[in-house]
């Protein structure tokens, strides 16, 4: 590991000062995706501002909406009673990732900005876009299995790991960020990018810039809701690919609302807002949520190792749709 | 004084659980030594070539740095042999690869330099400023398209008789004229058998001839032999300590650049050096079961005889030593073909050396031997347990003589009742349950009921306990426990007053701990020293009363601080007069194989049951029951032994399921190099697994009875698994490990 500064400051605006003015310097939350990307070599800050002594821990409701603080820890949303009574799917996906370890440290802000798990990106003497741009894509005609299949460039074909994601895309969260030009409210499907000529760069945030809270809107999804989260073992590990599913059903079984979104597809949480359409009006059954299936999967393409994901996807949004219609 | 309860059988704690529970066992990298210093390895980055140039100034200049060692200024020790000098001369002591030797690169992140410093902190930051210019070369790392490259490895080619060499029995590849035949191709990918424990040496010169090593080893005397020899130091003057080791599944049988150069740096600094490898390190430098690819051919009969089985492998070993396991030793004995062939080749690529690994060799060709007699009896139509019964061996068809013991048949019987195989259905898919497809299968294993010599030491102490000494090592499997066991029944003493003391190289002489051979091997030295004891004891007792001169051993019991004579209420001989009598000496006895048991093949024997779900739409795979059967003698404790099996069991899950270690081949680095990229099963990937032993005596192969458990607990797990999912879905996985894509 690198030699660093490492501060703690008790007021917004000295961390985001703190970090705005030094270009080598990064704020760390729970630290468990940042140190371990230090470990390697990955990221070097030279400073680490630390801002666990701020006052983002709160859950609270306001305005139709619930506003998570940013350092609310994964483990404390997801067990949160007015979280699981108004947005269990968030609740869900919050519990699929990572281990209890890991979620009683990690924090929302923290979450969000987890970088890539491609394992050339990992790997400082791998050619990686993203890690140091213009070495090139070491996945992209390296082992790319985890890889995307939409909204991917030549550039880098990673995806997002988070599952937490995944269901705040699906769910119109809000990201609110304060930074040295002061707040702003970032919709979340414009918070995470698509690679395109510039993979270094995960979000729109500026630097500087402090998550604050996340906002999740009241919504009718209460009841049936899955995360449906594909993976190679049991639990404790990321998702070979993951799906939000968010169903608001009428009496007689017609679908009024839906919600969908993917997970380990793309560069960013990827909403399926066409799919959802598709749903709209229909009845809730296996033939229509086969038909969003198709929809969603308008696009995609694949790479020599995740071929799979062109099966695995619209099986996993059909088996996602009827476990969130049964619930 | 009512005789003490039979330890033997008994499923009796560990002797050590309290440690490990608590803490307070310590492991190779827990030892704190006065002055002690911390090395980092750096590893080179590229797979093959030259090292053009490597500048260490930085790395010297940052703080805290001791040395920083290169082949450029490493001393040489006066014993080593160079790397590559014989790869066909496989080490089954020392390493074959030696570290700052030459400026040979031969596999990616190959140790070129260490790096000393006053923390390990600082050690790790200067590592970083090591920088190595190379001159590559073409690399070979991938298996398949080197599988022309095949070798038979040169100690078949001196030997025909030799495990590795071409057997033949009846007619060379008979099964292709066979009516009903079968020919498929098997790939395992390479394994890792990362235990909890990372790998970790303490290196301390006590003095310019004495060497002193707190090692994870699965030996602590082959590590004392090998680093002796490299020193040109006489055995006695090097001491290897591996008190507690913390799962090693073969990668610490024999020792490691790593630990070369931990010895090198405590020379180089003059102070003792600490080295604990990194998990990614774990890949790279300490051996892996290695990529294989195997093809059976077989063919049958109508009513299910087997007439003709060959069985290819080709496995991947490294450029500076040719690894042989034997992949194919299964296939030789375990069904009755009258026609069989096997061939072993070899492919050396530009990687690190493999070593056995759990169930080494016949858990990989178990894979492909038991996959086949699943397709085998399906092509038949017939159950696959009746097809395993229609061709059952009731002596061993490649010695041509009797099994020193054999309950396999009741361990189908048991796991089959368990298991539930009554529901099993011949036509693939059709039992479900919801989304899940449901399917049953099974794999069998087998392994040598191997025994060597060992010697054993005991003492009387004046408390009255009884202090046992081994050279040997306990990597899990509870030998400690097994020890005190087999001690108590013999002695007639309860366990608490035994003391057996193992892992340091100083004990009485033991093997490594390997081949599920630690039990068969040391359990009967245990039990003759502590024989030899007792009649030492009264020899000592019949100088100062007669009526010992005349007793038999038998009748001699051990009361709280004296020794009684049964039948003899006056006899007495207090425990601090024998004390005094021994002198301090302990009594050491060595015990070897009688040499009876050449007329019989003496193996353990397993066989596997699993029940799978395989959810429809997403491929996943849950194993819902797993019940492990075995025929492994007599089992000394129930629940070490149990225990071992379903750590095996567990370990097959792995295997089957999710262990994959990815190489890319463009640049022969693994792409898998944490455990967040290579699963091995948690909890929820295992179901309570049921375990089920014949607990039979053999025999032949000891005075115990016992013929080992450790590889039969894995061998044929995988195929069990395999073989459900076959019957659940209909897909047949012929290259591990089955993950969602291979289903979808
Ligand atoms: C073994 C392992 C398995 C895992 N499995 C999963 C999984 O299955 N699914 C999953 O979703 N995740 C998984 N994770 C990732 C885990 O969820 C993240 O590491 C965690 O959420 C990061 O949160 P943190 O607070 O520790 O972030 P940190 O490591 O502290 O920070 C991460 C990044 O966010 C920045 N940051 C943090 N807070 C703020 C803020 N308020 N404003 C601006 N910037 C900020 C930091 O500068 C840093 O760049 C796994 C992690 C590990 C180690
Ligand atoms: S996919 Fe992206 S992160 Fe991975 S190697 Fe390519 S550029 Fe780097």
């Amino acid at each position: 590991m690198n030699q660093f500064q490492y501060v703690r400051p008790t007021k917004p605006q000295a961390a985001i000062d703190a970090v705005a003015k030094d270009a080598n310097a990064r704020f760390i939350a729970g630290g468990t995706n940042l140190v371990d990307l230090m470990k390697r070599g990955v990221m070097t800050p030279q400073k680490l501002v630390d801002i666990n002594r701020l006052d983002f821990r709160k859950i609270e409701r306001q305005n139709n909406a619930l506003r998570i603080g940013a350092l609310a820890l994964n483990s404390t949303v997801a067990d949160d009673k007015q979280v699981r009574e108004r947005q269990p799917l968030l609740a869900l996906a919050l519990n699929a990732g990572a281990s209890p370890q890991l979620r009683n440290m990690a924090t929302v802000g923290g979450n969000m900005l987890q970088r890539t798990r491609c394992a050339y990106f990992y790997d400082v003497t791998m050619p990686c876009n993203k890690r140091q741009p213009g070495t090139g894509c070491g996945a992209l005609e390296g082992v790319n299995r985890m890889h995307a299949i939409f909204g991917f460039s030549d550039k880098c074909i990673a995806v997002h790991p988070s599952d937490m994601s995944v269901a705040l895309v699906a769910l119109d969260a809000t990201v609110q960020v304060s930074g040295p030009k002061g707040n702003r409210s970032i919709p979340f499907a414009d918070f995470h990018r698509l690679p395109g000529d510039t993979p270094e760069k995960d979000t729109n945030l500026e630097p500087g810039e402090l998550i604050t809270a996340v906002d999740v809107p009241d919504n009718p999804f209460t009841k049936h809701v899955h995360y449906q989260k594909v993976r190679e073992r049991a639990s404790y590990a990321f998702a070979l690919l993951s799906v939000a599913a968010a169903l608001d059903i009428d009496n007689g079984g017609t679908i009024k609302a839906a919600r969908l979104a993917m997970g380990g597809v793309a560069h960013k949480p990827w909403r399926l807002t066409a799919a959802e359409q598709v749903l709209v009006g229909k009845p809730a059954t296996e033939e229509s949520f086969r038909q969003a299936a198709t929809v969603a999967m308008q696009g995609a393409k694949a790479f020599k190792y995740n071929e799979y994901k062109l099966r695995l996807g619209p099986n996993a949004i059909v088996q996602a749709l009827k476990t969130a219609a049964a619930a | 004084m009512n005789a003490p309860e039979k330890k033997i059988g008994a499923p009796m704690n560990r002797v050590d659980g309290r440690q490990k529970v608590t803490g307070a066992a310590k492991y190779s990298a827990e030892y704190e030594l006065p002055n002690m210093a911390y090395a980092v390895l750096v590893g080179s980055t590229v797979t093959k070539g030259r090292l053009s140039s490597i500048d260490t100034k930085d790395a010297e200049r940052a703080p805290g740095v001791l040395a920083v060692i290169t082949h450029l200024n490493a001393p040489k020790a006066p014993g080593v042999k160079p790397t590559g000098k014989d790869p066909s001369q496989p080490q089954t002591v020392g390493s074959a690869l030696q570290v700052f030797m030459d400026d040979k690169i031969r596999f990616n992140d190959q140790p070129i330099a260490v790096v000393v410093a006053n923390t390990l902190e600082r050690a790790r930051f200067a590592a970083r400023l090591v920088r190595a210019q190379y001159a590559k070369e073409k690399h070979q790392t991938n298996l398949e398209a080197n599988k022309a490259n095949a070798f038979l490895p040169t100690q078949a080619k001196k030997n025909p008789k030799s495990p590795a060499a071409d057997y033949q029995r009846g007619e060379v590849d008979a099964y292709k004229t066979g009516a009903l035949k079968l020919e498929a191709e098997y790939v395992i990918p390479t394994e890792v058998h990362h235990p909890m424990e990372l790998q970790a040496i303490t290196a301390h010169w006590e003095a310019p001839d004495r060497l002193t090593l707190y090692d994870k080893t699965q030996g602590t005397m082959a590590t004392r032999r090998d680093f002796a020899r490299q020193w040109g130091l006489p055995e006695e003057n090097v001491k290897v300590i591996a008190t507690y080791v913390g799962g090693a599944f073969g990668n610490a049988l024999h020792s490691w650049p790593h630990e070369s150069a931990a010895i090198i740096a405590a020379k180089v600094v003059n102070r003792p050096v600490k080295l604990m490898l990194t998990r990614e390190q774990m890949f790279t430098m300490v051996g892996y079961r290695p990529h294989t690819w195997q093809k059976i051919g077989m063919s049958a009969t109508a009513d299910g005889k087997i007439t003709a089985i060959t069985h290819e492998s080709i496995g991947q070993t490294s450029t500076y030593e040719e690894f042989v396991e034997a992949t194919l030793g299964q296939t030789k004995m375990m069904y009755q073909s009258p026609n069989l062939t096997t061939r072993y080749r070899l492919a050396a690529l530009d990687v690190g050396s493999p070593i056995w690994m759990r169930g080494p060799g016949e858990a990989t060709g178990a894979f492909a031997l038991e996959s086949a007699m699943d397709e085998m009896a399906f092509l038949l139509n017939i159950d696959p347990m009746e097809f395993r019964l229609r061709n059952y061996t009731d002596q061993d068809p490649e010695k041509n003589r009797p099994w020193s013991s054999k309950f396999l048949k009741e361990c189908y019987q048991a796991g089959a009742q368990r298991v539930g195989w009554n529901k099993r259905q011949l036509k693939p898919g059709s039992l479900r349950d919801g989304e899940w497809f449901i399917g049953y299968g099974m794999g069998v294993g087998t392994f040598g009921a191997h025994r060597g010599s060992s010697k054993a030491s005991a003492q009387l102490l004046p408390d009255g306990t009884v202090l046992l000494q081994s050279a040997v090592t306990d990597i899990g499997p509870g030998t400690g426990t097994a020890m005190t066991q087999i001690a108590a029944d013999t002695l007639g003493l309860p366990p608490e007053k035994i003391r057996f003391e193992w892992g340091n190289s100083d004990f009485a002489q033991a093997p490594t701990q390997g081949g599920s051979a630690i039990v068969n091997t040391v359990g009967p030295a245990v039990q003759e020293v502590c024989m030899a004891l007792k009649d030492k004891l009264r020899e000592l007792a019949a100088t100062s009363n007669g009526a010992f001169a005349t007793a038999k051993k038998e009748d001699v019991s051990f009361a709280d601080n004296h020794l009684t004579l049964a039948g003899n209420s006056t006899a007495r001989a207090t425990y601090a007069d024998l004390v005094r009598q021994a002198g301090g000496k302990a009594v050491t006895v060595e015990s070897k194989p009688s040499g009876e048991g050449q007329k019989f093949s003496m193996y353990s024997f397993s066989v596997h049951f699993a029940e799978v779900r395989v959810h429809e739409l997403t491929g996943e795979v849950r194993v819902s029951k797993l019940i492990s059967c075995a025929d492994a003698g007599t089992i000394i404790n129930e629940k070490t032994a149990g225990n071992q099996m379903k750590g095996g069991a567990v370990g097959g899950i792995g295997m089957a399921l999710m262990e994959h270690a990815i190489i890319d081949d463009r640049f022969g680095r693994y792409v898998t190099k944490d455990l967040a990229d290579y699963h091995v099963p948690v909890h929820a990937d295992s179901p309570a697994i049921e375990v089920f032993f014949v607990n039979q005596p053999d025999p032949y192969v000891n005075q115990l009875g016992t013929k080992g458990i450790g590889e039969i607990a894995t061998i044929g797990v995988a195929p069990a698994i395999a073989n459900a999912v076959f019957n659940a879905t209909g897909k047949r996985v012929r290259e591990l490990p089955i993950t969602p894509d291979k289903l979808v």
